[in-house]
């Protein structure tokens, strides 16, 4: 499959960038990994006029702790997080979530941002980054605008960025002593979308008192999903049998799943339910080590 | 039609340069201006991993990337693994093991072991086939080659690192 | 199997190393999108994006505007050359590009040829296509209905219907059922799959006009049968066609047919005096290249309370799609499929299939499968299991009181086989041994009472494959003879060539290991050559596991030929008359005196040098071989299974393979046809569906949806064999690419209702994925 003829801009920085793309507006994307964006060249389903390479771009691409903050640059890539020894440390609901995207090959050129950015709610990422309550920085003409990832996720396909702005970096709040999460997905085989996907991150105190709790959904709504309901009832809690199995029925209560070759919408519930119950028990366990 | 631009890939060691529109798949690249057609094309949908190579040293979906965004970027295809005509460990291994029966997906395998090899000497079948998971294969059943794989690993135990050409 | 050769020579019975793989490991294979050719230019096909629609109009213009077009081919264009629709390989007619109306989604409307395949795609979407939609059907089983929109309106019979097709006593088998103690039904879909090989279909066209030859490169399993295609229905002289098949990145079944694109290729070339060529994409070859399968199967079974199968009923329902383009042989419109019968000895059933069009892809072909055998091997093995179920017994211990005993071969089948030779039960006590049966069933009872799910799925196939018989086979007319010329050069060096393709089987092996076995020259001397009309003797080419026993018995039966020959020139150097002479493998001696030898090398050196008077010079043989029978492969697999209970997913664990395929050539590419096969069966059962929503749109034409299983979800296969020779086969041998394929379908669906059994499921339709048993789990209430 051949993709539609475009011009090829490569700057070197993140505001030559952006005035590339105040220059040619609409008809402007950013490339990025491109796995998500050149497959869709391919089909002829985005068209863009002018692609506007970044990844030539320095200093991009880094996962450091600085000021409270995992931050993760915006050409960090899916293999430089499985591959980075914080990440399997400290975080490894990121690592569960990062390995079980598309392919090695895929991998290798995807990045975390452009995960974000194209507002897939089919992509895993925001599920995770949704539980873990991260913040996207977004670089526009105007300058950098910090962006909460709950009200990031627009509608399918769009999110809050505006067509001139650069995601450049993401940010993760350290989780305090006591943290755990976990993200698990079912899919038909490696390589596709989740059927669905949950991510649960919690914090317990002592007693097992849930202080915290993040939960995404991924695929099972026109936007990626925080379960909110499902959050609430845990805070405060003693985290077991009971108020797993209730939150993780809310949870599927707040899915709102299609039916597609995945599987009828009841089923996703379904699932969702029993992911959350899963996710909730790793990410307990690993509270607790 | 964009205004083609130019574009200089090492590719196997060799300068290759040519003036390309900006569209132009890396894939596409690789099989006509050197002419190296060991880089397949299974599926376009970025699915199969026929069209594997080795970018910089990491394995991408030559399917999938411009051939502009490559420009001043070391290559390896397939073509690339033997050295001093002597065959490299997994080209040995495919043959010795049966990895391969139509060999359109040989390539591509190849490649992805390639790289599975040089983060990890001593992989584990799980691993193996985690290693190889974007690359599928219709003929093999995949036992063979996650046993050709092995066979290289153990061959370049012994042999150590100089078996791998030092191109990426 | 004896092996009376060494290793050097690698005859029958060594696992040589593959002599093709050199040029494949070093990216030197040359597969049809590797053909360059000066001048060249390429085809793209614009598509319907409707599954039924009336043309209303085509306007090429501003595709032919375009910088770097050369032409836009349309159904009218080919209709003045009368070339608008081609022949099927099945009494039927294809639309090449449509005229009229379209009758499937991605059906073949222009043909677009430029400079440069961007330049081509980019054409395509200028060419605008008026359509006017009309009612779309896509359920066979409206098809019949009367308020059913009439599809085929070019044919006389204003009917969906294709065929009716029944074979077995009626009477005699509904008799039985009447008086049946025990009777079981089951009602089996196998789904429309595609057989998706790596590499698409394509090739280049190139007429010469100063020779006035054209060559075609094509993806062919039988490229003798498409040249003389090609020139009947293009009427050019079959003298001045050439089809060359290069390598070819898998075929199964898939590379039988004649695609519309091929033909376009063809016509563009002779219109512009270039080489054309035509690669599909991915989505074009699952959307619009022979599927199959597509079988809605309904099977009775009539036993005694003791567990004697006494008789089988099937009523099939068969989907064609829009055009009857299944590749089968001319007398068998449901194709091999009444082998349904199975393993088992009962005097009497009946079967009978229904052909009918719907909106979708036109088909049937024989996806790694000797013609629709997949289907009856997976209904037989289903239904056992079923009648199992009701009578409550083990479905090995059901199996084993039914088998064919040894002792009755050739056993002449309810539906008309006679079975060459065959012990089943041999067979099923090896898998049994291997996998560890009674300690399993133990399991799955402990697991049962922890509430946990496992199952055990058995299946024990029997095949029949290398067609066939002239006397009964032909394609189009073409009997199924198959073909081996064998020179050999004054240095004792061999030429092979043959009327076969291979796709992947390793026939530069395989065939040069019959030579070394019949003549003693070693393997590695021997080369195998296929693919090239202009060189190889006429054969029909590589499908339904026919290249060993057809095209390997004329090996060997040329090889003994030039044997003939060789004698008479050993007597001729040994000075001995050809009575004294006894041969081994690589030379003949004089009976009592082994030192008085000539070998294989020697005698072709003569053959060239020194013949005796009156002899002609060289020594080469053809043969074409026509088969007595056809062979019957088949053994025992056995899955087993885990099903998470929480997400429906099920977890093959085990799964144990065990052939009997006859003589074997090589140990080493028969295990890999196995794992490759056993692989194709995973993906069937628990992924692969070529499916259409109401409107007649394709779900599944791509790689993301049609689903192909990555190393991940593959299991280790652990295989097994007995052997049990082809007594008419020239060296025993039975064939045994698709055994795998048509035999485990069943093993991975029994093992995943066995599982499930205890809460009263008796079936579930392939692709068994995860939802499909959560919705059960939920419905029997064993999940909240
Ligand atoms: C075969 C296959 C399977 C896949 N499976 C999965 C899967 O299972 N789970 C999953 O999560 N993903 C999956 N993906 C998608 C993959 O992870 C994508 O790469 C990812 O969604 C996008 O990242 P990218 O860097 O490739 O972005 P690109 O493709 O380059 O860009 C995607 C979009 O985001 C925009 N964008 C990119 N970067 C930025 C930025 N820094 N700032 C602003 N906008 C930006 C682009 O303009 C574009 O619109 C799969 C992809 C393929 C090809
Ligand atoms: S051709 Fe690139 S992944 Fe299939
Ligand atoms: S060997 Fe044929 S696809 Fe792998």
């Amino acid at each position: 499959m051949i993709p539609p003829a475009f011009e090829y801009l490569r700057p070197q920085t993140i505001p030559e960038a952006i005035a590339f793309l105040q220059q040619y507006g609409d008809e402007a994307k950013i490339l990025s990994g491109g796995q998500s964006l050149i497959p869709m060249m391919k089909f002829r389903l985005a068209r863009p006029g002018y692609l506007i390479d970044i990844n030539r771009i320095p200093g991009l691409s880094y996962i450091k702790e600085e000021d409270g903050y995992l931050k993760i640059g915006g050409l960090t890539r899916e293999a430089d997080l499985e591959n980075s020894s914080l990440i399997h440390s400290k975080y490894p609901i990121i690592l569960d979530t990062a390995r079980v995207i598309a392919d090695p090959q895929v991998r290798n050129m995807a990045t975390l941002a452009g995960n974000l950015a194209h507002g897939d709610p089919a992509n895993d990422h925001p599920a995770t980054m949704l539980a873990l309550g991260a913040r996207v920085v977004a670089v526009g003409p105007q300058g950098e605008r910090v962006l909460p990832i709950e009200s990031f996720f627009v509608t399918l396909f769009t999110t809050e960025l505006q067509h001139d702005e650069i995601v450049s970096e993401i940010r993760i709040p350290v989780p305090p002593p006591g943290s755990g999460g976990a993200y698990l997905k079912l899919e038909r085989k490696v390589g596709d979308f989740a059927t669905a996907g949950v991510a649960a991150q919690v914090i317990v105190g002592s007693g097992g008192i849930c202080q915290q709790v993040g939960i995404g959904l991924t695929n099972v709504g026109a936007t990626p999903i925080k379960a909110r309901k499902a959050e609430e009832s845990l805070c405060g809690k003693k985290l077991d049998e009971t108020t797993i199995a209730q939150a993780a029925q809310l949870a599927a209560d707040e899915a709102e799943p299609s039916s597609d070759l995945r599987g009828p919408a009841e089923y996703k519930r379904g699932l969702v339910k029993e992911l959350t119950l899963r996710a909730l028990a790793r990410a307990y366990e690993r509270a607790g080590k | 039609m964009a205004k083609k631009q130019l574009v200089q890939i090492k590719v196997n060691g060799r300068n290759r340069e040519a003036m390309v529109e900006p569209r132009l798949l890396l894939v596409h690249f690789i099989r006509g201006i050197p002419g190296l057609t060991g880089t397949h094309v299974g599926c376009d949908t970025t699915h199969c991993g026929a069209c594997t190579v080795l970018l910089d040293g990491k394995t991408v979906k030559s399917c999938t990337m411009f051939a502009v965004q490559a420009d001043g970027c070391e290559l390896l295809t397939v073509e690339g693994l033997m050295q001093n005509g002597k065959l490299h460990p997994l080209q040995e291994g495919f043959k010795e093991e049966h990895g391969l029966q139509c060999g359109f997906c040989t390539p591509g395998m190849l490649i992805s072991s390639y790289a599975l090899l040089s983060k990890n000497e001593n992989p584990s079948e799980e691993e193996i086939r985690w290693g190889i998971s974007g690359n599928l294969c219709r003929c093999t059943g995949y036992q063979n080659i996650v046993k050709a794989v092995q066979y290289a690993a153990g061959k370049m135990e012994q042999g150590g690192k100089d078996d791998l050409p030092n191109i990426a | 199997m004896i092996c009376r050769t060494s290793p050097e020579v690698g005859g029958m019975g060594h696992s040589i190393k593959r002599k093709e793989d050199l040029r494949f490991i070093q990216g030197k294979g040359n597969y049809v999108d590797d053909v360059n050719l000066p001048d060249m230019v390429y085809g793209h096909m614009v598509r319907s994006p409707y599954a039924h629609a009336r043309l209303k109009g085509i306007n090429t213009e501003n595709a032919k505007q375009l910088p770097g077009v050369l032409t836009v081919i349309t159904g009218e264009d080919l209709a003045k050359a009368n070339l608008a629709w081609m022949p099927t390989l099945f009494f039927d007619k294809q639309m090449v590009l449509a005229t009229g109306k379209v009758l499937f989604q991605s059906q073949e409307v222009a043909f677009v040829v430029a400079e440069d395949p961007y330049i081509a795609a980019d054409a395509a979407e200028l060419v605008e296509v008026d359509y006017e939609e009309l009612p779309v059907l896509v359920d066979p089983h409206k098809a019949l209905d009367p308020d059913a929109p009439i599809l085929r309106d070019d044919r006389e019979d204003k009917s969906n219907h294709i065929f009716h097709w029944e074979v077995g006593d009626r009477a005699a088998t509904d008799k039985v059922f009447e008086d049946a103690e025990v009777k079981a039904k089951v009602h089996a879909v196998f789904q429309r799959c595609h057989p998706a090989p790596l590499e698409t279909c394509g090739c280049v066209a190139d007429h010469n006009a100063a020779t006035g030859r054209l060559t075609i490169y094509l993806t062919s399993q039988a490229p003798h049968a498409h040249r003389t295609l090609f020139a009947i229905v293009g009427g050019i002289p079959e003298n001045n066609i050439r089809v060359i098949s290069p390598d070819i990145g898998g075929g199964f079944g898939n590379k039988v047919p004649i695609y519309p694109g091929y033909v376009c290729a063809v016509v563009a070339s002779l219109t512009l005096g270039r080489p054309v060529k035509w690669i599909e994409t991915r989505s074009e070859n699952l959307q619009s290249t022979g599927f199959a399968r597509d079988y809605h199967m309904t099977a009775e079974l009539a036993a005694t309370q003791d567990g004697k199968i006494q008789a089988m009923r099937v009523k099939t329902l068969a989907d064609h799609g829009a055009f009857n383009a299944a590749a089968q042989p001319t007398k068998f419109p449901a194709g091999l499929f009444s082998i349904c019968t199975g393993a088992y000895d009962y005097p009497t059933a009946f079967c009978e299939v229904d052909g009918v069009y719907t909106n979708k892809a036109p088909g049937g072909i024989a996806y790694r499968c000797s013609f629709r055998v997949t289907e009856a091997a997976y209904l037989i093995e289903r239904a056992v299991d079923v009648l199992a179920q009701e009578l409550k017994t083990d479905p090995v211990e059901l199996r084993r009181k039914n088998f064919i005993s040894p002792e009755k071969f050739p056993y002449k089948s309810p539906l008309g086989w006679s079975y060459d030779s065959g012990d089943y039960d041999a067979a099923m006590k090896v898998a049994l041994d291997t996998i560890g049966y009674d300690a399993l069933r133990k399991e799955q009872q402990e697991k049962r009472a922890k509430g946990e799910l496992m199952g055990i799925g058995i299946s024990s196939f029997v095949e029949v494959v290398g067609a066939g018989p002239a006397h009964t086979f032909d394609i189009a007319g073409i009997k199924m003879f198959d073909s081996c010329e064998i020179r050999i050069h004054p240095t004792g060096k061999a030429m092979c060539r043959m009327g076969t393709k291979s796709q992947g089987q390793g026939h530069e092996t395989t065939y040069a290991q019959i030579v070394a076995q019949e003549l003693g020259i070693p393997a590695a001397d021997v080369t195998v050559e296929e693919g090239d009309t202009d060189t190889a003797p006429y054969g029909l080419g590589t499908y339904a596991s026919r290249s060993t026993p057809v095209s390997g018995a004329a090996t060997a039966m040329a090889a003994r030929k030039i044997r003939d020959k060789a004698k008479k020139i050993a007597a001729h150097l040994l000075e001995c008359s050809e009575e004294d002479l006894d041969w081994e493998p690589g030379k003949f001696f004089v009976k009592g005196a082994p030192s008085k030898a000539k070998t294989i090398q020697d005698i072709a050196f003569a053959a060239y040098t020194n013949m005796p008077e009156g002899m002609e010079a060289g020594l080469e043989a053809v043969d074409y071989y026509d088969p007595p029978n056809l062979t019957f492969p088949f053994g025992t697999y056995i899955c087993v299974v885990d099903i998470d209970k929480g997400t429906g997913e099920v977890k093959v664990r085990r799964f144990v393979a065990v052939d009997d395929c006859g003589n074997i050539i090589n140990p080493m590419i028969v295990e890999g046809q196995i794992h490759g096969g056993l692989t194709e069966g995973l993906a069937i059962a628990f992924m692969q569906q070529i499916g259409y929503d109401e409107n007649g749109n394709v779900q599944g034409g791509t790689f993301m949806d049609y689903l192909l299983p990555t190393a991940v979800e593959t299991p280790h296969w652990e295989t097994g064999k007995t052997c049990t020779p082809s007594p008419h086969h020239p060296f025993g041998a039975k064939g045994v690419g698709e055994s795998p394929n048509v035999g485990s379908p069943a093993a991975f669906v029994n093992a995943v209702v066995d599982a499930l059994s205890h809460l009263g499921v008796k079936h579930i339709d392939m692709p068994i994925a995860p939802w499909k048993v959560w919705n059960i789990l939920k419905e029997k209430g064993a999940v909240n």
